[in-house]
């Protein structure tokens, strides 16, 4: 690296000229960039994911979660009202929920006593008046203004969404018609939680973001899928972006398949295996919808996506932990009126994905490969440029990297880089 | 009981060794293989992070592992505990053991990997006991970067 370009690192961040078709490495490994991540997106206009309605069935039920790094606590109250707050107790800053879930009347700090209600209002506080006349907190002391952080929260087909921002619009028109239709198709019923597990990543978490919107890479890195012909770029399908680029959908209809000719000229890894399972059953599925899409994955700006993959559905959750660490959570789902059978064939489809997926176990060290293949060139950049420079929807080919420069669209905005 | 105490032995010798070809025969034709959290065991939750459902489907496993899948190379080192072995009728056994597995890649980094517990239920099929169900019930919810081969 040459002395103009490490000062250049020091500098803030100017994108590269062309635009959205480079990606400057830097973004994937500077702390000052990710602590500015933290003020700008999670705390900025957005509607963060914070868990599952499911989650949280019962009045006094809790449950812990992180908004980029922020610990947060989703309660609902005895009148079934759902809040969020920043699990930070007013008083010394320390945690006020330690349990991942759980069920109370008050939450209370363990270290100094102070207490608080489901809603997050200051109830409690040890020795308020001292003792014996004597200490205590002086008698202006405002328990009112001494709650816990609260945030705004929204419940959409049973996702539970929470931003810290004014300005953040409803759910609804932060996602766009598109984007919250096809929610709706997947999750607008009641849901029932079928397990849940994590997986750690060795990458910044928006080397997932762009992952999940990698349409180009799917068939080809993942050998199962083309293999056993559930996802082909041959198969009709396409990528609906949202109207300010943040979130797409990436969709496919398995019924449609035509083996094109460009996986066997192009001599596709992922093509040369035979199709034959031993254990076919793996892959029985039954079409969940009339629209023919068989599979897809829609990503939620900034860290969510939601799969439907066969008949397998999940939630997943990228949160940073780190600038160059990410918990990766699959939450998966079925719905509540789900026939014996038919949850047997979500849990046996629950082998496709999650961090021994078949089909997506390779993205638990491919985006670690892009980490560490920057190291050291902070200041070179990558490319997007399949499917030339737009950042539309397109309706034919999912050969296209759009969604992927729609993610850095909308990341160029919110984080000032211009 | 000392069958079935080889049959557990035999079986993460094998995979720590890398010979998975045979991964399959330890278990009867029609046996599962689950790998599953303990947090979801205790919540009745079906759903854990690895499923095979008899014979056919652990040989597509090994095969997808051999041929499609793509991952950095490792090994595993499994440390077992004492096994609890139980008759429960019928020629059927219960077995419990506790596991520590050490996973080694090729940078070196030789770190624990998973920890957890078998619970097996095991059938005596022409003399030789087979896995008529295994759980791999593990400590953690968490996996470390990507879960390949069976443990």
């Amino acid at each position: 690296m040459t002395l103009s370009s490490m000062e250049e690192l020091n500098e803030p961040l100017q994108w590269p000229e062309p635009g959205v078709t480079r990606i400057p490495y830097r973004v994937y490994s500077d702390p000052v960039i990710y602590a500015l991540e933290q003020q700008r997106i999670f705390r900025g206009p957005v509607w963060n994911f914070l868990c599952l309605e499911i989650d949280i069935p019962n009045s006094g039920d809790y449950k812990t979660s992180t908004v980029g790094e922020i610990p947060i606590i989703v309660t609902r109250d005895d009148d079934g009202e759902i809040h969020a707050m920043v699990n930070r107790c007013p008083h010394k800053g320390a945690l006020v929920c330690l349990k991942e879930r759980g069920n109370a009347k008050m939450l209370t700090c363990i270290y100094h006593s102070w207490s608080f209600d489901m809603a997050g209002k200051l109830k409690g506080i040890a020795f308020r008046n001292g003792l014996g006349g004597k200490g205590g907190l002086p008698k202006e002391f405002d328990p009112e203004k001494h709650g816990l952080e609260l945030l705004r929260i929204e419940v959409f087909c049973g996702l539970v969404f929470g931003t810290f921002s004014e300005a953040t619009p409803s759910v609804e028109s932060y996602l766009g018609q598109p984007m919250s239709k096809f929610i709706r198709r997947n999750l607008g019923r009641p849901l029932k939680p079928l397990g849940m597990h994590s997986q750690i990543i060795h990458n910044n978490w928006k080397l997932y973001a762009e992952n999940v919107r990698d349409s180009y890479h799917a068939t080809l890195l993942h050998t199962f899928y083309t293999t056993f012909k559930i996802n082909r770029l041959d198969m009709d399908g396409g990528i609906v972006l949202a109207e300010d680029k943040w979130h797409h959908i990436s969709y496919a209809k398995r019924e449609t398949f035509e083996e094109a000719e460009e996986y066997q000229r192009d001599k596709i890894h992922a093509a040369q295996y035979d199709s034959h399972l031993e254990g076919p059953h793996l892959l029985n599925a039954w079409n969940e919808f009339d629209d023919g899409i068989t599979h897809s994955i829609q990503a939620i700006f900034p860290n969510l996506a939601i799969q439907f993959t066969l008949n397998s559905l999940a939630v997943r959750f990228f949160v940073p932990r780190g600038v160059d660490k990410t918990e990766l959570f699959w939450f998966y789902v079925g719905y509540e009126d789900d026939t014996e059978e038919k949850t047997a064939m979500r849990v046996m489809q629950g082998n496709l994905t999650g961090a021994a997926g078949l089909v997506s176990l390779e993205d638990g060290c491919i985006n670690e490969f892009v980490q560490r293949g920057t190291h050291g060139s902070e200041g070179s950049m990558g490319l997007a440029e399949m499917g030339g420079g737009s950042v539309e929807s397109s309706d034919s080919s999912r050969a296209t990297e759009a969604a992927i420069r729609g993610f850095w669209t909308g990341y160029r905005r919110i984080m000032e880089f211009d | 009981m000392e069958a079935i105490e080889e049959l557990i032995t035999a079986y993460a010798h094998d995979i720590d060794d890398g010979v998975l070809d045979g991964w399959p025969e330890y278990f009867t034709e029609d046996g599962s293989y689950t790998v599953l959290t303990r947090e979801n065991l205790a919540q009745d939750l079906p759903m854990g992070i690895m499923y095979c459902q008899g014979r056919g489907m652990m040989a597509d496993r090994i095969k997808a592992m051999q041929t499609a899948n793509i991952f950095e190379a490792h090994t595993y080192c499994h440390l077992l505990g004492r096994s609890r072995i139980e008759p429960d009728g019928d020629g059927r056994y219960r077995a419990r053991t506790n596991f520590n597995v050490i996973r080694t890649m090729q940078d070196g980094a030789s770190e624990m990997f998973a920890v957890g517990k078998y619970l097996d239920v095991i059938e005596v099929r022409d003399g030789k006991p087979l896995f008529r169900e295994r759980r791999v019930v593990l400590e953690s919810r968490r996996v470390d970067i990507l879960l390949v081969y069976p443990l």
